[in-house]
């Protein structure tokens, strides 16, 4: 087996097993918590607005939307994780087939795995740091992916 | 057309797969044959989920919320707080089914991988047939055990928190997360080994047009859904997030101050808003899916056993269909009720192809498993 097909076959397994393994630990320990957070933080602010108590039920709805930010994060890491994961698994099936040289294909597999993981990650670390650190590691991230599905495009196109 | 027709058509194919994996009931082609009809499954009932259920529950919540509303503006919490209770009904009504179809497609996909590594998975044959069935009874257990949480609730449970469509649910995939392992373990154990079985290169080395049409199109249609998923991250995102949350606020606001139309007007707009992210997010996860689902169908190429002519055909009206559903979703913003039209005419498309290389892959099988056959 070429290494670039090795690269994304193990690298794909192993985001994907990641991604798995997050989404478990998440599942226990954060999501439901995060879920009935997320329902009491609304529906309280909406009662506190029916009691006339305008300041609280402003402070639940802005831990409403809170807590919504770092649902929707925590979901697309995990979901991202494994999604690019299994992509690499079978772009890596047929990646002899990008009609590069072996050094051309292992340059875009580097790219592919590098933002697979990268892009989740930052994803994730926006929401523990809402500064534009974690913003800049998801779109580079992305980046990479992009650029290196364009590349792998081209490469079929080519054929071998 | 004659059977011998078609067997000459199969014999000229340049990198016709062996059959040695994909022998009678063999743990290849229930993988093959059982992923294609979990993806169509999965498509079936996220068309039927999107019309019968979909939109109708978007009602209920955005009545729901005015509900909310009018409490507020008349002094009544509890009538707030039994507003939210009903939306965090509808809400698992709509969670159960979006997780039902996804599981199905998802599980279908795997199955597919699945069914392409089995050349390289060192197992006995008699195991790799039992870890798909167990596979594959997972992967319906799970998806038919969410879709009926709703339904089923805690009735005659033993556990407090947890109903028994919940406990089925989680026992498929428990099912599903055994057979993975074990797939894992006996690829592992190929790698370690490194004695690959000649045959499994067989499927990969297919060089059709049908095939390329699929791999280079199916890719094409990941990159796009990718590019999509930034722009929307980067130029939508953080808007609608902002806005999600004013408009909140100014429900509650506007219902304290008993400005009704106000606060039924920001119902309004929440319901808007909703309905373009979900768009977005189904655009973008659609057409990812619908890539992936492309490559994978351009390795079982070899195995439909249709004339080439029919075989191109599906390839393009499966790369059509899978473009034209996201893309008329994406438009169902500005043109309404008519690009939802087009978005299932797309989506259509796909399960017609689909469809029709299940046909083939069966006939395929028909054939090897033919008194005299000599495949």
């Amino acid at each position: 087996m070429t290494a670039p097909r090795k690269l994304l076959i193990i690298g794909g397994l192993a985001l994907a097993a990641w991604g798995m393994a997050y989404g478990i630990f998440y599942a226990v320990f954060i999501e439901h918590q995060t879920l009935d957070g997320l329902g009491g933080a609304l529906a309280s602010g909406f009662m506190r607005a029916a009691e006339r108590r305008m300041t609280e039920s402003q402070a639940a709805l802005a831990d409403a939307a809170s807590r919504s930010f770092v649902y929707v994060r925590q979901v697309d890491a995990h979901g991202h994780w494994i999604g690019l994961g299994l992509l690499l698994v079978i772009l890596g099936i047929s990646f002899d087939r990008v009609g590069f040289q072996e050094k051309g294909r292992l340059v875009l597999a580097l790219m592919l795995l590098a933002g697979s993981a990268l892009f989740p990650l930052g994803v994730l670390l926006e929401t523990w740091n809402r500064g534009p650190g974690p913003q800049a590691i998801a779109v580079l991230g992305s980046a990479l992916v992009i650029f290196g599905l364009f590349g792998t495009v081209w490469g079929f196109a080519r054929g071998d | 057309m004659t059977a011998s027709d078609h067997s000459l058509d199969i014999a000229m194919t340049p990198g016709m797969a062996s059959s040695v994996d994909f022998q009678q009931m063999g743990a290849q082609r229930m993988l093959v044959i059982g992923g294609i009809a979990l993806i169509l499954g999965g498509m079936i009932l996220g068309d039927i989920f999107a019309v019968f259920i979909l939109h109708p529950n978007a009602d209920r919540i955005g009545a729901a919320l005015v509900d909310a509303t009018r409490a507020v503006a008349a002094q009544d919490p509890h009538g707030a707080g039994a507003a939210f209770a009903k939306i965090g009904g509808y809400l698992e009504n709509r969670g159960t089914k979006v997780d039902a179809h996804a599981h199905m497609i998802s599980f279908g996909y795997i199955a597919l991988l699945l069914a392409l590594l089995q050349p390289v998975v060192a197992i006995s044959e008699a195991r790799k047939k039992f870890f798909a069935k167990l596979f594959l009874w997972g992967a319906t257990l799970l998806p038919v055990g969410v879709f009926l949480i709703h339904y089923v609730g805690l009735a005659w449970s033993p556990l407090s928190a947890i109903g028994w469509a919940s406990i089925f649910a989680d026992l498929g995939g428990l099912f599903v997360f055994l057979a993975c392992a074990v797939e894992l373990i006996g690829l592992w154990r190929n790698f370690r080994n490194m004695k690959a079985n000649p045959s499994a290169e067989a499927p990969l080395s297919e060089r059709s047009w049908a095939a390329r049409v699929l791999l280079a199109g199916g890719t094409l249609l990941v990159m796009l859904g990718f590019l999509h998923g930034a722009w929307y991250a980067g130029a939508d995102l953080y808007r609608y997030e902002a806005r999600d949350n004013e408009l909140l606020s100014a429900m509650a606001v506007k219902a304290a101050a008993n400005d009704l139309p106000g606060a039924t007007e920001a119902v309004r707009d929440y319901g808007g808003l909703q309905g373009t992210k979900a768009v977005n997010i189904a655009a973008h996860a659609h057409i990812i899916e619908f890539g992936i689902l492309a490559i994978l169908l351009a390795f079982f190429q070899p195995y439909v056993f249709l004339r080439e002519n029919w075989k191109r055909i599906w390839a393009i009206t499966l790369i059509v269909g899978s473009l034209a559903l996201p893309l008329f979703v994406l438009l169902e913003l500005q043109w309404g009720l008519f690009a939802g039209g087009l978005a299932d005419v797309g989506g259509l498309l796909v399960i017609i192809a689909l469809f029709a290389m299940l046909i083939g892959i069966w006939r395929y099988t028909g054939n090897l498993d033919a008194p005299g056959s000599e495949q």
